[in-house]
């Protein structure tokens, strides 16, 4: 134990990594997710098609694979550029945090994006004619109806998404980003500690897990509902 | 562009024939944690519907540890842990240090992950049973065997499949975690191949594609027969 009190300084950064990544991929996830739904449900084909196309190979492949070519595969060709060592921007293009962070925004817009889909299908047709019959645009009944509506019905699922997006930013530790698990791998390789450091952050993911599933359950309690 | 063929082929200097040998480990590993996975799952589903208070939390708290921690972490946990154990245990009966490694322990390592999501699968459609249908059958005379082969296994089996169906493409693309672990897999032998070529992006786009067929295929069989297996369903 004293082993991971010494190191707990180097637990609280991976944390804070982890925690940052997270927030990063719910976020941007989802603003992508309601682009990639809406482009899934357009009357146009040429929207529609790409959209199910990107969602189809986004989860078809492992995420991993997607990190690996996003970081080895194109930081390989970005290293090829002539001049980018010198530009401001190399210090970015280097770090392996970037290139999970965007990972796990595409492979949220994917996941997630299929479940809002899901979603805005569930909406009663008569509910949307109505906020039009009121003379809202199609804009506006989006925002005001057709989105909200579809967001309500799908917080629990959205707790479990969020759930597996924090799983998945474990996956950063495999390029070398410090994260949680990369803490702990660190402290494993400084000590001769085999587990115990991976069972620390088991925990403190258990613990997450738990706020997390809290935390909307508090916002379920929010939703208006006829009853 | 015929560089890269040469790289991808089955010529001289071409990874074809280790990309091939990868896909088929992690075949084999995917289909191994599968069953693993299944028998975990049935085992841990029965210990919470019908199990002493014990089993009930063990499987509960079983489920709910492997549905929290990354796979990644529960991956190297098993694998670290697991291996410490086993030689702890050698090393208590006198023989000497073992070697962790391979086929075997990747399959019980992924499939100890997947029994948890399995065990909530085969709960859920275990539930779906309504009671009054088995004894219902069994007032027609049927014995307790023909009564879980006809009744039970046919309500149940539609429900099952569209979970087991998920699980099994999670697992084709969990299998991929295992490169971490050094069994040479297919994205281990991409990982290999692009750090001999400097071609990582060939090579990782070129399992990519690999991972992205058997999903496609795998999904669209199992498609087939859950349809098939749906077929006293009354079509709405």
């Amino acid at each position: 134990m004293d082993v991971l009190i010494e190191y707990s300084d180097l637990i609280y950064e991976g944390l804070k990594v982890t925690l940052a990544l997270l927030i990063i991929g719910l976020i941007f996830g989802f603003i992508s997710a309601i682009g990639v739904a809406l482009a899934r449900l357009s009357r146009y084909r040429v929207i529609a098609y790409p959209a199910f196309l990107f969602t189809s190979v986004v989860r078809g492949t492992p995420l991993l694979v997607q990190i690996y070519i996003y970081y080895y595969g194109l930081g390989t060709l970005f290293s090829q550029v002539p001049g980018i060592r010198s530009h401001f921007l190399w210090s970015y293009l280097r770090d392996g945090f970037w290139y999970v962070a965007f990972a796990l925004i595409i492979s949220t817009a994917a996941y997630l994006g299929e479940v809002i889909r899901g979603g805005l299908l569930a909406v009663p047709k008569g509910e949307v004619e109505a906020a039009r019959a009121y003379g809202m645009t199609e804009t506006k009944a989006l925002l005001r109806v057709r989105l909200p509506r579809a967001l309500y019905q799908l917080a629990p699922t959205l707790a479990g998404e969020t759930v597996l997006l924090l799983k998945s930013t474990a996956l950063a530790s495999t390029i070398a980003v410090v994260d949680l698990l990369g803490a702990a791998n660190q402290i494993r390789s400084m000590t001769f500690e085999v587990y115990k450091p991976l069972l620390l952050v088991a925990a403190i993911y258990i613990i997450a897990t738990y706020l997390i599933e809290v935390a909307f359950a508090q916002f379920e309690k929010r939703i208006p509902m006829k009853r | 562009m015929n560089e890269a063929m040469q790289l991808l082929g089955f010529g001289e200097g071409g990874w074809g024939p280790a990309l091939l040998s990868g896909t088929w480990v992690t075949l084999q590993i995917s289909v191994g944690a599968f069953i693993v996975g299944i028998l975990i799952g049935l085992l841990t589903a029965l210990a919470k519907l019908y199990g002493n208070p014990f089993c009930q939390s063990f499987a509960r708290g079983y489920t709910t540890v492997c549905r929290a921690v990354p796979e990644l972490l529960l991956i190297l946990l098993f694998f670290y842990g697991g291996s410490s154990l086993l030689n702890l245990l050698f090393d208590y009966l006198g023989y000497g240090y073992i070697e962790v490694a391979g086929l075997p322990v990747a399959i019980v390592v992924l499939g100890l992950v997947q029994g948890a999501y399995a065990s909530e699968i085969f709960r859920g459609s275990i539930l779906a049973v309504h009671s009054g249908q088995a004894e219902a059958g069994s007032a027609y005379g049927m014995s307790q065997r023909k009564v879980f082969f006809r009744i039970t296994l046919p309500i149940m089996a539609p429900h099952a499949l569209a979970g087991l169906s998920n699980l099994w493409v999670n697992l084709i693309k969990d299998s991929a975690l295992i490169s971490v672990i050094g069994t040479n897999e297919l994205l281990y032998t991409a990982k290999q191949a692009g750090g001999s070529t400097r071609e990582y992006l060939l090579f990782f786009v070129a399992v990519a594609v690999i991972y992205y067929l058997i999903t496609l295929i795998s999904s669209y069989l199992l498609r087939k027969l859950e349809i098939h297996l749906r077929r006293w369903q009354p079509k709405h």
